[in-house]
């Protein structure tokens, strides 16, 4: 009995720890972003790393889902002569909700668990302890590039995941259903808002924040070797695949 | 020492009272030293004694539970952070296993703080690379990255970045362990060498006792999380303390017989 409630009690407390950290490097890398000295190569290094290099993997997602979802769609509307909206549900989607996730969470696979790995490797073979030694703050060198570059990128490659699932879409219900090419232009135009893209990308913005600030919190905070280092990487993808979905339903609610 | 208070200068690092355990392990359980300027302090202790969490102690890498680390004036356990940083210049450290980081090659790693603490030109900095790469007998190996040099090669390079910038203090955590003799009186020049023209004030972790002999101004020993003994060299060679005795002839000590 009292076994079960100290296990209770203390993965409480772990809670607690896992949160309080998340926000005491997001509140310090927010503070050291305004100082100087700004090293720019470095922020380009992180943005090629997050953004660039991040292309094909949105590319196949979300041209994939785009792809999937009109042939859902159509399967469905067909039922009811609604053939015309495909273009409208498959922009709608991609943009209000499907780009900013998929992307945020493919991201948060590809850069959260590498973001880990490497602050993490670098805790444990005292690098990070060295940047500290050489008056150098490791949270103004290594975190506030590397968040900066995810939250600045993942609104351009959800943009572009947006157009390519869109795209994916159009192949589709033309290749596959033999739809009307200027048709399905109009209807993915007709009811789509400037509002529903920019949302989209606001989330994206936040999403690329948490994850960013996930992987390096792991990272940062490694102990254990090698074998820290791979549980780090492991938590770092879990816990920012899942903050990116419990914070889209709260940032859908309240934004949108 | 008391004795000697009016003639000594002033202590650049003062460790007070210095308390640390990692949970139930009591690491060190009350150490206090004076360090003065310009002096070459050797510390030496057994394997596991706490000698590196000391070190760390003095630049602030780890807070101690209780007692104060005051270095130039500051006490590092409770000044502001960005006035830490601003002292941290002034102190050079290499770690125990190097510690170079992985993604730069042997020159960006020698001339990282130099880029980030002058404003140099990118010549005055390759200037100053070669010299530290050649004091420890490293050259030609500015291009290559950590993972391609063995662990001793490593060591040196770190030991050439944390010479860098001719810091006021430098902390040497295990320069010598590994090193054939001749690279590690190459390292014992080099700090001979910081101390005598130079200044600086060295703070050195070692298990060779040719190197601590060779370098040292004054020797302390850490065991069981304390400073068991303390003094010049002449004064060390002579303590009483049959511990400090087995330690410099190699035996093991009568109160850890059992454990053999
Ligand atoms: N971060 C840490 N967490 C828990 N225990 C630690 C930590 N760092 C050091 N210790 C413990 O503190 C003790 C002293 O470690 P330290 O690294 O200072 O030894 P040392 O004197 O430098 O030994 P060596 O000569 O082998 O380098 C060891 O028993 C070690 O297990
Ligand atoms: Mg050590």
């Amino acid at each position: 009995m009292m076994g079960w409630l100290d296990s209770l009690g203390r993965w409480f407390i772990d809670v607690l720890e896992e949160i309080g950290r998340f926000f005491n490097i997001l509140a310090q890398t927010l503070l050291w972003s305004v100082r100087r000295p700004f090293d720019f190569a470095e922020w380009l290094r992180q943005m090629v790393r997050v953004g660039y290099d991040s292309i094909p993997v949105i590319f196949l997602t979300t041209m994939f889902t785009g792809m999937v979802l009109a042939l859902q769609t159509y399967r469905g509307f067909e039922r009811f002569h609604a053939e015309g909206f495909v273009g409208s549900v498959v922009a709608l989607s991609m943009t209000r909700e499907l780009g900013p996730v998929l992307v945020g969470l493919m991201v948060a696979g590809r850069i959260g668990s590498s973001l880990a790995a490497e602050l993490g490797t670098m805790r444990v073979t005292e690098q990070v302890d060295a940047l500290y030694a050489m008056a150098t703050e490791p949270i103004h060198y290594l975190i506030v590039p590397r968040v900066g570059a995810s939250f600045f990128m993942l609104p351009l490659l959800v943009l572009v995941g947006d157009a390519i699932g869109i795209v994916g879409g159009w192949l589709v219900a033309v290749g596959l259903f033999h739809a009307n090419t200027v048709q399905y232009w109009h209807s993915t135009f007709q009811y789509l808002e400037v509002n529903d893209v920019t949302s989209g990308l606001i989330k994206a913005a936040f999403f690329g924040l948490i994850l960013a600030v996930t992987g390096c919190t792991k990272g940062f905070y490694t102990s254990g070797g090698a074998e820290g280092v791979g549980r780090s990487t492991t938590n770092a993808v879990v816990m920012g695949s899942l903050s990116i979905l419990l914070s889209d339903f709260f940032l859908t609610k309240i934004l949108f | 020492m008391a004795v000697q208070a009016s003639t000594t200068p002033k202590p650049i690092i003062s460790v007070i009272g210095l308390k640390k355990s990692f949970g139930e392990k009591h690491v060190l359980r009350d150490i206090d030293l004076d360090i003065y300027p310009g002096e070459s302090l050797v510390i030496l202790g057994a394997s596991g004694a706490g000698k590196s969490v000391f070190l760390k102690h003095l630049i602030g890498l780890l807070q101690p539970d209780e007692g104060n680390v005051i270095v130039e004036g500051i006490d590092i356990t409770i000044a502001p952070a960005s006035e830490c940083l601003e002292l941290r210049k002034h102190i050079g450290m290499s770690f125990q296993e190097g510690a170079l980081f992985d993604s730069m090659n042997v020159f960006d790693n020698i001339a990282f703080p130099i880029r980030r603490h002058t404003r140099w030109s990118e010549d005055e900095v390759a200037d100053r690379v070669h010299e530290c790469l050649s004091l420890v007998r490293m050259e030609g190996i500015e291009d290559k990255f950590p993972a391609e040099l063995s662990g001793g090669m490593r060591r040196r390079v770190g030991f050439a970045r944390a010479i860098a910038l001719k810091p006021e203090i430098l902390l040497f955590d295990e320069p010598t362990t590994g090193l054939d003799p001749i690279n590690t009186a190459a390292i014992a020049r080099v700090i001979r060498h910081m101390h005598d023209q130079l200044g600086v004030t060295a703070v050195t972790i070692t298990h060779d006792l040719n190197l601590a002999f060779g370098i040292a101004d004054r020797l302390a020993m850490i065991r069981h999380g304390v400073i068991i003994a303390e003094g010049s060299p002449d004064e060390f060679r002579q303590n009483p303390d049959p511990y400090v005795q087995a330690f410099l002839n190699g035996e093991i000590p009568a109160d850890e017989e059992d454990f053999v």
